[in-house]
């Protein structure tokens, strides 16, 4: 199983590097990231990554519908699915293939932007015990953003639909937590464990508590399990 | 090796493929012909574990596919109808990528690969990017991805669609070829192929199989008359009327006259009965010059019209 999902996994690297799709999504997040950061660091005035901890999440909502849209869709609309799903592997292992060339390629874009975490330890008291929760949030957050591209590429051949409804789930998950205050008291607490932005905040605060790690966990396996199901739905239509 | 019992597919109220059953052996080439939304896709597409039946079971080499799909896929090599590909990756790291995928040896890997390039003819394009090659190239190259494990099964979805006729005669003998050892199935709409290359067909209309037997047999249990192709040259008198005369004769129709002597005729009659003989004859008391005399057999498109068309 793990040797063919690295098989998979290596084939789509391949793919988005060879196709420049690697390159131009990871300069262009890149691109944003540096203005971002650096347009309020020197107004702030201090040597702190919180504020690319802050925007990161919102610029992800973007980036990785745009790296997993095309995933599985284009399988489907140039019927290489149908090569894809008769050798002899099990759809959870293309489908994991995909998932870790699509993490491997936002940790890269993540971890370019460790030359930050760099010029400011240069600069200032540093706290880098956050710095590295942030980046393993970021990690996570990606991680779960990926797995409901991935499901709702499965599900279409158009993969501008796959787009737009990934990012409408992930807008979804994310905004929960910014809508408490309208909701009942015991439906708040419910929403807010179910926000993507809430457990960002507490890892990214410098808390790796079990219980941010297993929603992030348990989100990833749900979409993925998802999109093998929406894979193997051709056997019963 | 391939074993289909009552086979039925549905799609919502659309019966794809009802209650099909046939067996294709070792050494066969199945030519496995139908109009278009006949079922054949759907019915190769259920032996290739890409979906799976609603009812009826099919067996691989006595594997089921319900049971040991991995089994069943590590024994077959297919081609999907238009050789879906990926137009961005290279013809050699394509095939290295399905060959790791099949789990061959990496040290087998380029042994495999020349080989592979050589029969399927790809040496000019194996390290071209595929969006950029010809239909008749990206076909091969679909081909070679089929046979990169050489494969016990072989299923062809119409392997020679955007050739041109030598690399057609070439993927014929190939096929031709494998199909001493192999099991070919072989769907295609281009008759002359299946004549030339297939010894049993089979013909799936509207997910029931019509038909199944060799070219030969096909032809000759064509549910029609015989006909005889006559070409005389003669002075004017009453040829059509004498022609009509002679026994078992069913209609004579004169296709078409120059106006000189020259007369062409069909002449059909009844099914099994040899008329050349008493049209010699007659042709000998009149004194016709006799040019041309043919029987017309029926050609495996009539038959196919015929039991494809309601």
């Amino acid at each position: 199983m793990a040797n063919h999902a690295a098989v998979f996994c290596r084939k789509e690297l391949r793919t988005f590097f060879d196709s420049h799709i690697a390159y131009i999504v990871i300069t262009i997040f890149l691109l944003i990231c540096g203005w971002f950061f650096f347009s309020d660091l020197f107004l702030v005035n201090q040597a702190s990554m919180r504020n690319l901890f802050n925007i990161i999440p919102f610029i992800f909502m973007f980036f990785v519908p745009a790296v997993t849209m095309r995933l599985i869709s284009e399988e489907k609309r140039s019927g290489t699915i149908e090569v894809l799903v008769t050798l002899p592997v099990r759809d959870h292992e293309i489908i994991l293939g995909k998932f870790l060339a699509g993490l491997i390629l936002i940790a890269v874009a993540v971890i370019l932007t460790l030359v930050y975490a760099i010029t400011l330890s240069g600069i200032g008291d540093f706290d880098f015990g956050s710095v590295v929760s942030g980046y393993v949030g970021l990690i996570f957050l990606g991680a779960a953003y990926l797995s409901i591209g991935i499901f709702t590429s499965s599900l279409t051949q158009n993969q501008i639909v796959a787009f737009i409804t990934s990012f409408v789930i992930i807008f979804a998950l994310f905004m929960l937590d910014k809508v408490l205050m309208f909701m009942p008291t015991l439906l708040a607490s419910f929403l807010e464990y179910l926000s993507v932005s809430y457990h960002f905040s507490n890892i990214s605060r410098g808390v790796i508590d079990s219980r941010d790690v297993i929603y992030y966990l348990s989100l990833i396996f749900f979409f993925l399990f998802l999109a093998v199901r929406a894979l193997e739905n051709r056997k019963w239509r | 090796m391939i074993q289909i019992k009552n086979l039925t597919k549905r799609f919502g109220e659309l019966k794809a493929v009802d209650d099909v059953s046939f067996d294709v052996h070792t050494g066969e080439i199945l030519g496995f012909l139908g109009p278009n939304g006949a079922g054949k896709t759907t019915t190769v597409r259920i032996i290739t574990c890409y979906m799976l039946p609603t009812s009826g079971w099919v067996q691989v080499d006595g594997l089921s596919v319900f049971e040991h799909s991995l089994e069943v896929r590590r024994k077959i090599g297919y081609l999907p109808e238009n050789a879906p590909l990926y137009s961005e990756m290279i013809v050699s790291d394509y095939l290295r990528f399905v060959m790791s995928v099949r789990g061959i040896a990496k040290e087998r890997c380029s042994q495999r690969m020349k080989e592979i390039t050589d029969v399927c003819g790809l040496g000019s394009v194996i390290h071209r990017n595929i969006g950029e090659l010809s239909k008749g190239f990206r076909q091969r190259v679909g081909l070679a991805q089929a046979m990169v494990h050489d494969p016990e099964v072989l299923i062809l979805d119409e392997p020679t669609s955007g050739l041109d006729p030598n690399q057609i005669a070439e993927i014929r003998g190939l096929i031709k070829e494998l199909g001493k050892e192999k099991t070919v199935v072989l769907c295609t709409h281009i008759l002359p192929e299946v004549e030339a290359t297939c010894g049993r067909v089979l013909i799936i209309n509207e997910g029931q199989i019509v038909a199944d037997g060799s070219p030969a047999e096909l032809q000759s249990s064509f549910q029609g008359k015989e006909q005889i192709y006559l070409e005389l040259k003669t002075p004017s008198g009453d040829v059509e009327g004498k022609l009509a005369n002679l026994e078992n004769v069913e209609s004579v129709e004169q296709i078409e006259s120059d106006g000189n002597d020259l007369k062409k005729y069909t002449i059909e009659c009844v099914k099994g009965v040899d008329l050349r003989e008493k049209l010699f004859r007659l042709a000998v008391e009149n004194s016709w010059v006799l040019l041309e005399m043919r029987r017309e057999q029926a050609s495996l498109e009539d038959v196919f019209r015929q039991l494809t068309t309601s």
